[in-house]
């Protein structure tokens, strides 16, 4: 296993390496010569000439590529809009993502699970089918909508939790207050999709022969749910988190601009519209070093969880 | 019989709305949303006529024992029925937009400058410019559904034909393009859309290239997996041995035998475009105002959330029911073109 961990970790360089290629290689669509482009109004025949020969701007790709990635781990990328390092821009406005992305997380774990177990082993009762209705619904709204929702509620109407904003660290009451309802907002579809996907994988292992077993041994009803269901059905249901954590990054973007939260979602959305290519690729590039960590810790969860799996 | 009622009832009102634009509006041949309009109701005329007068000509699954089992099988799902029920309303509202729509969606009516509160005259309300927001929706609609399903046919186009050559040719080429697209999917995809769009520029047809090329990997997935089962059958080495090309192998045995998957897909990745086009849109990165679609109806929207919460919530309503609609009608397909039913 311990090998396995190892040739993970390793297999993240290729990937980062690809990632970075990629972006690059959209960059490289973009009209115009780089160098004015960035420089914006500054832009004298001096100026132009120093960032050609800082990014290589007349060599060929693989030159290029490598002093973009340079300057940017060096943080000497600078920000056409902000006026200042990339590097240092991030990571100003990372740990209000990472907060808002791992208490979502949390928050849709904490009620999908219980909800998609429930209503699979009361099947067709009351509860199993409110909650699949909802379920079915919640795959289909668009989280900025959920939000908006939810600031229209709770924010206009009620005045219980304010609109927008950030408010400090997660521990304090402040920045508590006003991370609950993005968590929420980017939540419901996660919610929603992996309770539906509970429900399901549960319904399939309750079929199997070994639950019969356990029964007739006269093990609890409890335990049979938790420990021979449960634990079986958990594979599906870690692979539909995985992929959900992508959906999620992409809600992200949406409900940090919903809510002004200063996270380098929102951050990139405006490097966008301001057409502020080096802050694209920063942000994007960190953004997707988040994504594969998380994907990374998934497929680790796999060894934990079902010990059967052999990785060779 | 029952179906010959409703069709002569659907005639009767098609009939009142044609009737109602070429003579009492003069709208016939003017712009081009009109001639569409027109179009698609004749086309819609000898369609319902057809119904009614050669109803037996319809039985197109006579013959055909697979097909008329998976219409049995979709029959069952009354969700499935009723979301392909809603889509084609929506699809019949996409069409006909110039024609059904009370106002024109970008007319500014003074008169109801300060946002009017749903009423008669206006059912959804206006916006900010006095905007009829029922007729931006349905104008929406089409805007929705237009860029949803292009997008999904550049997606499909090139994921399948990348599936198809990775499990065809298998070997070097299968572990190069399959860990390419592994490399791809590690931007979650509406990151690199962002990044497409910042490179390309804002714009309908732009958005249409960024979603469609970072939704491939589901189509090269699907149809990969497929090609590998199918490779290894008898009437394909036997295609093979008669000296069948690998394009004809491609094209007459293993893409007819995908077809099933990726019909499914197609209609569940239809939802998902429309999502992101709509949240793009919300950033203000895709369908450029004044043009009326859902996502710029709703970022508009929230600016005005306290005083006009209508500008958000119909729009927000039309988005969600139409990828309800394409949801439950995927997983009906799903169940229904299940490919071991037959055995």
């Amino acid at each position: 296993m311990f090998a396995y961990i190892i040739k993970r970790l390793l297999w993240m360089i290729p990937v980062l390496i690809g990632v970075s290629l990629i972006l690059f290689g959209i960059m490289q669509l973009v009209p115009g010569d780089p160098a004015t482009i960035m420089l914006g109004t500054k832009a004298t025949p001096e100026t132009v000439e120093a960032l050609n020969k800082k990014f290589g701007f007349n060599k060929p790709f693989y030159i290029r590529y490598f002093l973009l990635v340079k300057n940017f781990l060096t943080g000497e990328l600078d920000s056409i809009y902000y006026h200042a390092k990339v590097i240092d821009i991030i990571g100003q406005r990372l740990h209000a993502t990472i907060e808002l992305g791992v208490l979502s997380l949390l928050i849709s774990v904490v009620i999908a699970i219980p909800t998609g177990v429930i209503a699979a082993v009361k099947r067709n009762s009351i509860f199993d089918l409110i909650s699949m209705f909802f379920a079915t619904i919640g795959i289909s709204v668009p989280s900025f909508f959920t939000g908006l929702i939810l600031i229209y509620l709770f924010s206009v109407f009620f005045k219980v939790f304010p609109s927008s904003g950030y408010g400090g660290p997660i521990w304090t009451w402040q920045g508590l207050e006003h991370i609950i309802l993005p968590a929420f907002a980017l939540s419901t579809v996660m919610i929603a999709s992996t309770s539906r996907l509970t429900r399901s994988a549960m319904l399939e292992i309750m079929k199997e022969d070994y639950l019969v077993t356990a029964r007739s041994k006269g093990v609890a009803e409890k335990l049979v749910i938790l420990k021979h269901a449960f634990r079986n059905a958990l594979i599906p249901i870690i692979t539909n988190i995985g992929n959900q954590v992508a959906m999620m990054f992409g809600g992200a973007i949406l409900i940090e601009t919903v809510f002004a939260w200063p996270g380098v979602g929102r951050l990139a959305v405006k490097a966008v519209q301001y057409r502020d290519q080096p802050l694209v690729f920063g942000s994007i590039l960190i953004l997707s070093f988040i994504y594969v960590v998380v994907n990374l810790l998934v497929d680790l969860l796999y060894v934990f969880i079902n010990p059967r799996i052999s990785y060779d | 019989m029952k179906k010959k009622i409703i069709a002569v009832f659907l005639l009767i009102i098609q009939l009142y709305i044609i009737h109602k634009n070429w003579f009492s509006r003069d709208r016939f041949w003017n712009t081009l949303d009109v001639k569409f309009a027109t179009v698609f109701s004749v086309l819609i005329i000898c369609f319902l006529l057809m119904v009614i007068f050669k109803a037996d000509k319809f039985n197109l699954f006579a013959g055909n024992d697979l097909a008329q089992k998976t219409w049995k099988e979709f029959n069952k799902s009354t969700g499935g029925k009723i979301a392909a029920i809603i889509l084609l309303i929506i699809i019949y509202i996409a069409f006909m937009a110039p024609f059904i729509s009370p106002y024109s969606p970008t007319a500014i009516d003074y008169s109801n400058m300060t946002y009017a509160a749903p009423s008669w005259a206006h059912w959804f309300g206006t916006d900010d410019f006095g905007r009829d927001i029922l007729a931006r929706v349905f104008y929406g609609a089409r805007m929705a559904l237009g860029v949803g399903f292009a997008a999904v046919f550049v997606n499909a186009i090139l994921g399948v034909s990348l599936g198809l050559i990775s499990g065809y040719y298998g070997g070097k080429v299968d572990l190069i393009v399959m860990r390419l697209v592994e490399i791809w999917n590690s931007i979650p995809f509406i990151l690199l859309a962002l990044a497409i769009i910042s490179a390309l520029g804002k714009g309908m047809l732009n958005i249409i290239i960024a979603v469609g090329v970072t939704g491939l990997i589901n189509f090269a997935r699907v149809t990969r997996s497929v090609v590998l089962q199918i490779k290894e059958k008898e009437y394909v080495q036997a295609a093979k041995a008669l000296g069948s090309s690998d394009f004809r192998i491609l094209t007459k045995h293993v893409l007819p035998n995908s077809i099933s998957s990726l019909i499914v897909l197609g209609t569940l990745r239809i939802g998902i475009s429309i999502l992101i086009v709509a949240g793009l849109s919300f950033l203000g990165l895709g369908v450029q105002p004044p043009a009326a679609s859902w996502g710029t109806m709703l970022k508009r929207g929230q600016e005005f959330l306290i005083m006009a919460p209508w500008m958000s919530i119909f729009p927000g309503l039309a988005i969600i029911i139409t990828v309800l609609s394409f949801n439950l009608l995927g997983d009906a397909l799903r169940d229904a073109l299940d490919p071991r039913q037959l055995d």
